[in-house]
């Protein structure tokens, strides 16, 4: 990271059709601005998609971002969220686990609030819900045991207060 | 009433006041050809040689006009010729509309013959693109490429459809084009704060580029210059917008601009960016352009504010609709003492004849403006003819100067100036070029004889690719690679060869003859070979990333 940079997330709702996400990473390329995360997902409304994007830059990189996001056909609406909004992250993890460990790591999974999901002799599946800190965090603490696997599925997010995206 | 797609494409053109598209068909097209066949009494299709051509015409005659330029290919490789014109498009900001026909939708995805996914590949060259693998949703598409086409900042559209598509039939019920959406708003205490920074400022100057042609603010434009007794600079895309006569023209600024528009949006103490987008061919150097001067933004997108050039005050707003409510709010004030120091820069622009032949670009282009007329519209193609024709013609109107800005597209001119000439088809065409770019598309010449269009290609030949050995003889120590490719085109018989006319030129003498003669043609196209010097080069020059500090005036 550069001076002045920092994490930028960003909310949007698009058309929900063949080829959105091609539009908007082709476009993030080509500009070279680097998508750190990308979570998309169906609304109640069937012709809406939600789009969460983490990207870093600074102020003049984010309104960039930001306008050359807004004036695409497909967006409906796009928001730069704040520090103080709702942020949310899944992790699922699969670690080596034998009988013995099972225990000690039931403990930590606990202290995150998180459920094993999964169990075999030799493994079990976690998963881990919250700010991506915390996933941070609960990872670091894994970080003793013999990982299997790791899915993390990005920042995923709302704004607070009763308005809805494109209301504000 | 029951239409299948491709007349159904017909129906939606005619409603959007389409009378010529531009084309070349295809395999996968037929179903709209044959539509074309259908309605040729209602729709002009102009067939070219390269879907390329198609694409350059298709925007020449929305550039000439104002209104969408349409152009129809088949898929796969029809398709992707079209992609550089597209490009162009989209750079310059030219509305324009794009129609391929694909395969069938049981083909797509399965690389069927002359698959491509065009609607892919030209998303970063496009306003937004289409495909069309349902019949239902035809009829909506087309709508939104006009829509989408002539909103906010202007640009490309694709729609491409499948060949099924093209032959299922619907219910057609006749509709109006959509209203394109609203231009952004701006506030009164924007409006205001402008005003307020003009109307302080003791050296504004006015740096005008392409929006001020595209939104028809040319009148507002000199008004405030009357008005606020302001200098003003154009972009290459705004030539014309302010008349050369106008005393307070500095002429175009950038690379190749005047001493004067260089120097004083340099010395200004305001900057007054309307429609112009602070390109690195104008703000060589974004860090020092302008340094002394607060700015102000104008500009449709607002993706354009900020975005090379940070600055003091940006707007998003139509310029025409902001200049309308600022124009008010300008106080008159005398600021002569800057004016004619601007202006005294200029009078120190002289015409460079850096070689010693016998025939020099100024005079060419000199002498083209003196024995046109007004209405005269001259399209270029790319390199140092199209920087000489910018300095050297007398630009009056908007829309009458016609050339590649944002892309640079070598082979731009011939099609544009088929597209022009149908655009503007009482308007005598000049089109400008080199013996570098006439070379990529000079193809055209067959529409332009089928057509019997009355074009007078005017080829500044040096026998180099100027530009670019320009390039090589200042940063390159004289290497000049492959820009003195030995070629030995017998233009005038190439012309004869195609049914054109072919005269050459080596004296003024002879070019005014020549051009003469070329000017009583009224039906079949003409080239002029002029022989001119290989060392002359374009100037002045500020050379890439540079200030006005650095510039080489000869």
């Amino acid at each position: 990271m550069e001076n002045n940079e920092r994490t930028g997330v960003f909310s949007m709702l698009v058309t929900n059709e063949a080829g959105v996400a091609a539009r908007l990473t082709s476009l993030y390329a080509r500009r070279g601005y680097n998508i750190d995360s990308f979570t998309a997902s169906p609304t109640n409304d069937p012709k809406l998609t939600r789009i969460t994007l983490v990207l870093t830059g600074d102020d003049r990189k984010f309104n960039q971002i930001f306008t050359q996001t807004a004036k695409q056909e497909f967006v409906h609406s796009i928001s730069l969220m704040e520090e103080h909004d709702l942020y949310r992250e899944l992790l699922l993890l699969k670690i080596k686990a034998s009988k013995k460990e099972r225990s000690e790591i039931k403990e930590i999974v606990d202290i995150y609030r998180g459920r094993i999901v999964d169990l075999s002799n030799k493994s079990l599946i976690v998963e881990v819900t919250g700010e991506s800190e915390k996933i941070d965090g609960f990872m670091n603490m894994m970080e003793n045991y013999q990982i299997i696997d790791v899915c993390r599925t990005g920042i995923t997010g709302l704004r607070r207060g009763d308005r809805g995206l494109g209301e504000e | 009433m029951r239409l299948n797609g491709s007349e159904l494409v017909m129906e939606i053109l005619m409603e959007h006041g389409v009378d010529t598209v531009f084309g070349y068909p295809g395999g996968a097209a037929l179903n709209i050809y044959d539509a074309l066949y259908k309605y040729s009494d209602r729709i002009n299709h102009v067939m070219t040689a390269h879907e390329q051509g198609a694409s350059h015409a298709a925007d020449g005659y929305a550039r000439a006009t104002g209104k969408t330029g349409v152009v129809i290919a088949t898929s796969g490789p029809g398709a992707t010729n079209l992609t550089t014109g597209i490009a162009t498009a989209f750079m310059d900001s030219i509305p324009m509309v794009a129609i391929t026909a694909n395969v069938a939708d049981n083909l797509i995805g399965r690389d069927a013959f002359q698959e491509v996914a065009i609607s892919n590949i030209t998303i970063p060259v496009t306003k937004h693109t289409y495909l069309i693998r349902n019949i239902n949703n035809l009829e909506s598409a087309l709508r939104n490429a006009f829509r989408i086409a002539n909103s906010g900042r202007k640009g490309p559209v694709l729609v491409d459809i499948t060949k099924d598509v093209t032959a299922a039939t619907i219910n057609y019920k006749p509709g109006k084009p959509l209203p394109v959406n609203p231009a952004p708003s701006f506030t009164e205490e924007q409006v205001q704060q402008v005003a307020d920074m003009i109307n302080v400022s003791e050296r504004p100057v006015i740096y005008c580029g392409g929006g001020v042609a595209s939104c028809d603010a040319a009148e507002e434009l000199n008004e405030l210059m009357a008005k606020a007794d302001c200098p003003a600079a154009y972009t290459l895309m705004a030539a014309g917008c302010v008349g050369y006569d106008n005393p307070r023209s500095l002429g175009m600024g950038g690379m190749h601009g005047t001493i004067a528009a260089n120097k004083a949006m340099d010395r200004a103490d305001l900057l007054i960016a309307l429609g112009a987008r602070f390109s690195d061919r104008v703000a060589l150097n974004p860090e020092k352009f302008g340094k002394r001067a607060q700015k102000i933004h104008v500009d449709i997108d607002a993706s354009e504010i900020n975005k090379n050039v940070i600055v003091d005050c940006g707007v998003t707003a139509d310029v025409k609709e902001f200049l309308t409510a600022l124009l008010p709010k300008i106080k008159e004030k005398d600021r002569s003492e800057w004016v004619s120091l601007a202006m005294g820069w200029k009078a120190k622009t002289g015409d460079v004849k850096s070689s010693a032949a016998d025939l020099h670009p100024s005079e060419i282009i000199s002498m083209v403006g003196d024995m046109t007329d007004k209405d005269t519209v001259y399209v270029t193609d790319v390199g140092q003819h199209q920087m000489w024709t910018a300095q050297y013609l007398k630009h009056e109107k908007t829309r009458h100067f016609i050339t590649s800005g944002g892309l640079g597209t070598m082979g731009f001119g011939y099609g544009a100036a088929i597209g022009a000439s149908f655009g503007l088809p009482d308007c005598r065409i000049i089109h400008f070029t080199g013996d570098g770019s006439f070379h990529m598309n000079l193809n055209e010449a067959c529409t332009a004889v089928s057509q019997k269009l009355p074009i007078i290609t005017i080829i500044m030949n040096n026998q180099v690719l100027g530009m670019v050995y320009q390039w090589q003889d200042v940063f390159y120590n004289g290497r000049h690679s492959s820009t003195d490719p030995g070629r030995a085109t017998n233009f005038p018989a190439l012309a004869e060869a195609f049914g054109a006319k072919g005269y050459s030129a080596n004296t003024p003498d002879e070019f005014a003859d020549a051009f003469a003669k070329a000017l009583k043609e009224t039906d079949r196209p003409v080239w002029i070979d002029c022989h001119i010097a290989k060392d002359e080069f374009v100037l002045p020059m500020i050379p890439a990333g540079g200030t006005v500090e650095d510039m080489i005036i000869g």
